[in-house]
């Protein structure tokens, strides 16, 4: 075989295995960002895992896109968070909203980060992470007695409910253990 | 002999407030400065169980951290343990000031609608660290 042609070959043969990845993001965008990884970025500031992680799961900041962090984290907003009130000190929400927006969705290298990215791409600023239409879409499937009417679970905002590597970024189906429902399995 | 008559000073004054901290005593300091007057640890355990509604909710102290405060509490909405307020139990409890100020502000807000008192809070304060 011709050089040209093993070189077509190949070429075709990462086209076709990147199909996953053409469904949310063209071949060219995934192959121009090299450093890009699985999964979702970790939480990596202990600020942030401190006091967001305190009420509730500590959502890695690629669940969302820029312009959603830049909804929730400001004095106002945080006054008012979901009915609670969540007010942070100055430099404390300084750091964390700097630490957020290098990190949100659309900044991200990692795969599901730039899927919801993608899903929010025309400006969308969903303010909970059960907005974003990559993610309801990829639940689905799950019939409403595994999520809502699961006593263990509840809500799809409960990420660590199923996800059990959820704290690491990582939401992987295999990684995914519905309380109550032992024998599901995709 | 000064150093050891220094240690048995502080040693005897950490007795007497079973849980106090660096942080709670310059709370207590502030607090007072700022016209609280006499604690009463008695009214804060009563108002631990004040009810007040806030936005269509009945609300109160108990209603994450439970009555028993020796036991984790449970966040209303979120359902996330919240660990025992009573220092026994959790040891880095009432330890850090602006803690104890960052809570004091939020949760006052979610359980009354509004900003304890300084005296609200020095007499919170001395019921929880006697835990």
């Amino acid at each position: 075989m011709k050089m040209k042609n093993k070189i077509a070959v190949l070429f075709t043969g990462v086209w076709l295995m990147s199909g996953a990845a053409v469904a949310e993001e063209s071949l060219l965008e995934a192959m121009f960002t090299p450093l890009r990884q699985k999964e979702v970025n970790p939480v990596s500031n202990k600020l942030y895992k401190n006091e967001c992680g305190s009420c509730h799961f500590a959502y890695q900041p690629g669940l969302l896109p820029s312009q959603s962090w830049e909804k929730l984290l400001n004095e106002k907003a945080l006054a008012d968070h979901f009915g609670e009130n969540a007010e942070l000190e100055k430099d404390d929400l300084a750091e964390i909203y700097d630490f957020v927006m290098a990190n949100a969705a659309d900044k991200s290298y990692y795969k599901r980060a730039r899927k919801i990215a993608k899903a929010t791409e025309g400006g969308e600023a969903p303010l909970r992470i059960t907005e974003v239409r990559y993610i309801k879409r990829k639940h689905h499937e799950i019939p409403d007695n595994m999520i809502k009417g699961n006593k263990d679970v509840k809500s799809l905002s409960y990420c660590d409910a199923c996800h059990t590597q959820a704290d690491k970024g990582v939401f992987d189906e295999d990684t995914v253990q519905i309380p109550n429902f032992p024998d599901w399995d995709d | 002999m000064k150093k050891s008559f220094v240690l048995f000073c502080l040693t005897t004054l950490f007795a007497t407030v079973a849980s106090a901290s660096p942080a709670s005593d310059a709370l207590f300091a502030q607090y007072k400065a700022a016209g609280a007057t006499k604690v009463d640890a008695a009214k804060a355990k009563k108002d631990w169980a004040t009810e007040v509604v806030v936005d269509g909710e009945k609300m109160s102290c108990a209603s994450c951290h439970g009555t028993d405060l020796n036991k984790p509490g449970k966040h209303h909405k979120t359902g996330k343990v919240i660990e025992a307020m009573s220092p026994r139990v959790t040891a880095d409890r009432f330890t850090e000031e602006k803690k104890i100020e960052k809570w004091f502000k939020r949760n006052c807000k979610d359980a009354w609608g509004r900003e304890c008192t300084v005296q609200e809070k020095a007499d919170f304060l001395t019921f929880l660290i006697a835990q």
